[in-house]
């Protein structure tokens, strides 16, 4: 078994929502959000955990309290052994954002347009007090550049960001982390805004770098079909919690929890003769807010397998299928995953409907 | 589904005329497209597909214009019409479009109802119970509760503003629906309901549909037929599922091998190396043939012409029969 390097234990994280004047005025009391409500997880060394879920669900909140560029409001958040949910001291914090570096998902924002790509890349190294004279610096900032492949790094190291496209410009962001050789990196929707093509070159060179320069990643995205390829674990969240977490092949083909099966039953897939069937989402009304979590299961509203004890009792998790693949359904290994087609008539009456299971779907 | 041809374009070119050259954003596109069809446009940023769809509305923005070809909609040739003519004769009634990121655009102090009887009134003079009843049969159609009539854009989700925008776009039922990236800022659950509204739409009210992203994914859940651009070029067009199913130009192999698969294992994604190319001075020849594998002398110097491969339009020389 690997070393964990990541370990959350009942990680908690809220909000309070400012008030409005009248609110005051009636002293109401302070709403909160409950943006991540309790989780757990482990990420192992030179391995991706990938986190998904719908907008608001609590990805980036996870993201950042593993960075510490928020503290949590309770729970443990152990970093290779070291409780980082306790340390504040200044010195102690730099020297962990050396070991964890973020990608956020905007290249065109992320970088200072004013800034030449040496610059950014210098920045890191003075910050933390690396490589003694510009010389160093320098080789150190274009072994940088050639790790991320922009090469010959003189061509880039010269260059302002608008003189990139946007998955250089994510590529300098990635050298930016690298360069301080991090032992962890939380990548925050690194390639939603690029091209397909863009996407897939990124995504190998990240997936080459966790051999290379021994990398773990926690991977935040809404995007699940990159999972499979890019992460080995993934966590499903909804409002603030996980709701089913394991390998990811095994979660992707035998979803246990009825989140994860409608989420999966929406994700599009490049099948041309789907044009006249509509894929029942089998998923309730809209996600609620964080200020508004429903009582035992926070999904039974929407749940199409809601039963009275969903309203009252809170689910545990339970393994029933593959070990290490856990779901939080009071039925969990009794719903079987299928996806409902109706089939259009020419004007667009829904005429029959058939199922498919997962074995099905996957041979089409 | 009518065999009716409602929009025809042939060899249409437009240009930007900037102060650094000349940008060929489009160039020679041909196509048609048929009542209750649809054509997913595809292909990475930059290679004209907004550009595309601009021209087919007579809204290129200036230093652009379409320079030649012709777009007959209905019948009705459209590239000579006055800024005026298209107003009154084109936009909204026989074309309409839902922009890219329209949803963030919606005027907050209007209520949704005001904002959806705007083009009624303008077009058709539709006031009052009249244009009211019609905004609620469309807001129902796209699975709305009618009642949103009477609610302000900032008590909606992202998904339900989107759904406005569509049915807003099909109130004055026009022959062509230009959707450019209509689902790109939403979540897969609200993407999916979405596309499964505008596959029953497209066959209940048999109007055209031209559906613009570069999600390949989304677009195979939609598109009769799939035009995929290249630098200004329409380098492959033809049925979608013999694209998806057997990539004829050398790009299109590259970009369906690119797609990350939810259901199988995949190794290595497949990548195009480079970059497009600036529209100013594409490279001569094939516009492709800087990051081609299978490029050959010829490739380097000599525009392809496009083959009919199968009922699938190719513009590369690999197809030339000798
Ligand atoms: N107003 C303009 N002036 C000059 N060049 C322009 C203008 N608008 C677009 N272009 C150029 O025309 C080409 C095609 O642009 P277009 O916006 O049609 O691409 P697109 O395929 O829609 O890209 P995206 O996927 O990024 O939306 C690009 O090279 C672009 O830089
Ligand atoms: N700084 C903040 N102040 C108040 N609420 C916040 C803040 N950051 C996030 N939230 C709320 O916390 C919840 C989770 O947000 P986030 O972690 O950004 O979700 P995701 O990344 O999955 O889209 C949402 O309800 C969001 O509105
Ligand atoms: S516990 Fe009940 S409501 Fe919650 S996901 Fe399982 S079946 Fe649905
Ligand atoms: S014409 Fe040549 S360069 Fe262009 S796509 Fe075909 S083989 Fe490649
Ligand atoms: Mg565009
Ligand atoms: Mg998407």
């Amino acid at each position: 078994m690997p070393r964990t390097i990541v370990k959350a234990r009942n990680l908690r994280k809220e909000f309070e929502i400012s008030q409005t004047f009248m609110q005051k005025v009636r002293r109401q009391p302070k709403m909160k959000v409950r943006a991540v409500d309790g989780i757990n997880f482990d990420i192992y060394e030179k391995r991706a955990m990938a986190f998904v879920g719908e907008s608001g669900c609590g990805k980036t909140t996870v993201g950042k309290l593993v960075m510490k560029l928020l503290d949590a409001t309770s729970g443990e958040l152990y970093v290779k052994g070291k409780n980082i949910t306790k340390l504040s001291d200044h010195r102690k914090l730099k020297t962990y954002r050396r070991m964890a570096q973020m990608i956020y998902q905007d290249p065109f924002s992320s970088l200072d347009p004013r800034f030449k790509v040496f610059d950014i890349l210098e920045e890191p190294l003075l910050i933390h007090g690396i490589g003694d004279t510009i010389a160093e610096r320098r080789a150190m900032i274009e072994k940088a550049l050639e790790d991320v492949r922009l090469t010959p790094p003189d061509e880039f190291i010269d260059r302002y960001p608008h003189m990139l496209s946007g998955g250089q410009r994510q590529r300098v962001a990635i050298a930016r982390c690298l360069i301080l050789n991090p032992d962890f990196i939380v990548a925050d929707e690194p390639v939603s805004m690029l091209d397909v093509s863009v996407r897939a070159e990124l995504l190998n060179l990240m997936k080459d770098l966790v051999d290379s320069q021994d990398l773990t990643y926690l991977y935040i995205t809404h995007d699940i079909s990159t999972t499979r390829f890019f992460t080995d674990y993934i966590g499903v969240m909804y409002l603030g919690i996980i709701v089913e977490q394991g390998p990811v092949a095994d979660v992707l083909d035998n979803p246990l929890h009825p989140y994860t099966q409608a989420l999966l039953s929406a994700v599009p897939e490049p099948e041309p003769d789907r044009l006249d069937r509509i894929k029942e989402i089998p998923i309730k009304g809209e996600i609620p807010s964080g200020t508004n979590v429903p009582d035992g299961c926070r999904f039974h509203p929407r749940c199409p397998h809601s039963k009275e004890i969903c309203k009252k009792k809170v689910p545990v998790e339970k393994e029933p299928a593959e070990k290490g693949h856990v779901a939080a359904c009071h039925f969990a290994g009794e719903i079987e995953f299928k996806l409902k087609v109706a089939k259009l008539s020419e004007d667009g009456k829904v005429e029959k409907v058939e199922e498919l299971t997962v074995d099905e779907l996957a041979e089409e | 589904m009518s065999e009716r041809t409602i929009l025809d374009v042939k060899d249409l070119t437009t240009h930007y005329f900037t102060s650094k050259g000349v940008v060929k954003a489009l160039d020679d596109a041909s196509f048609q497209l048929k009542g209750g069809q649809s054509i997913g446009v595809a292909g990475e940023s930059g290679c004209g597909k907004s550009t595309m769809a601009f021209s087919l509305l007579r809204m290129v923005q200036p230093p652009g214009r379409i320079v030649s070809g012709s777009i007959k909609v209905d019948g009705m040739e459209v590239t000579g019409l006055s800024e005026k003519e298209a107003r009154s004769k084109l936009r909204w009634q026989k074309i309409s479009m839902v922009f890219q990121g329209a949803m963030d655009i919606m005027t907050p102090v209007y209520t949704v109802g005001y904002q959806m009887r705007e083009p009624l009134k303008y077009h058709k003079g539709l006031k009052g119970d009249k244009a009211k009843e019609i905004c609620m049969r469309y807001l129902d159609m796209v699975d709305l509760d009618p009642e949103l009539y009477y609610r302000y854009p900032h008590e909606l989700s992202g998904g339900q503003k989107q759904r406005i925008i569509i049915a807003t776009a099909l109130l004055l039922e026009p022959d062509v629906v230009i959707l450019d990236e209509p689902t790109t800022a939403l979540d897969v659950v609200v993407e999916a309901r979405i596309m499964n509204d505008l596959k029953r739409l497209k066959k209940e009210l048999d109007n055209g549909m031209i559906f613009i992203t570069h999600d390949l994914s989304i677009l195979a859940e939609i598109s009769d037929n799939l035009a995929i651009m290249y630098a200004g070029w329409i380098v492959e067009f033809g049925p979608a599922t013999k694209i998806y199913k057997e990539p004829k130009h050398p790009y299109t192999q590259k970009l369906i091998a690119a797609i990350p698969r939810l259901r199988k294992d995949i190794d290595r994604l497949e990548y195009i190396p480079g970059a497009p190319p600036e529209l100013t001075n594409p490279p001569s020849g094939c516009r492709f043939h800087p990051r081609c594998e299978q490029a050959f002398d010829k490739c380097t110097e000599v525009e392809p012409e496009e083959h009919v491969v199968e009922g699938v339009r190719v513009k590369c020389h690999l197809y030339e029969e000798d």
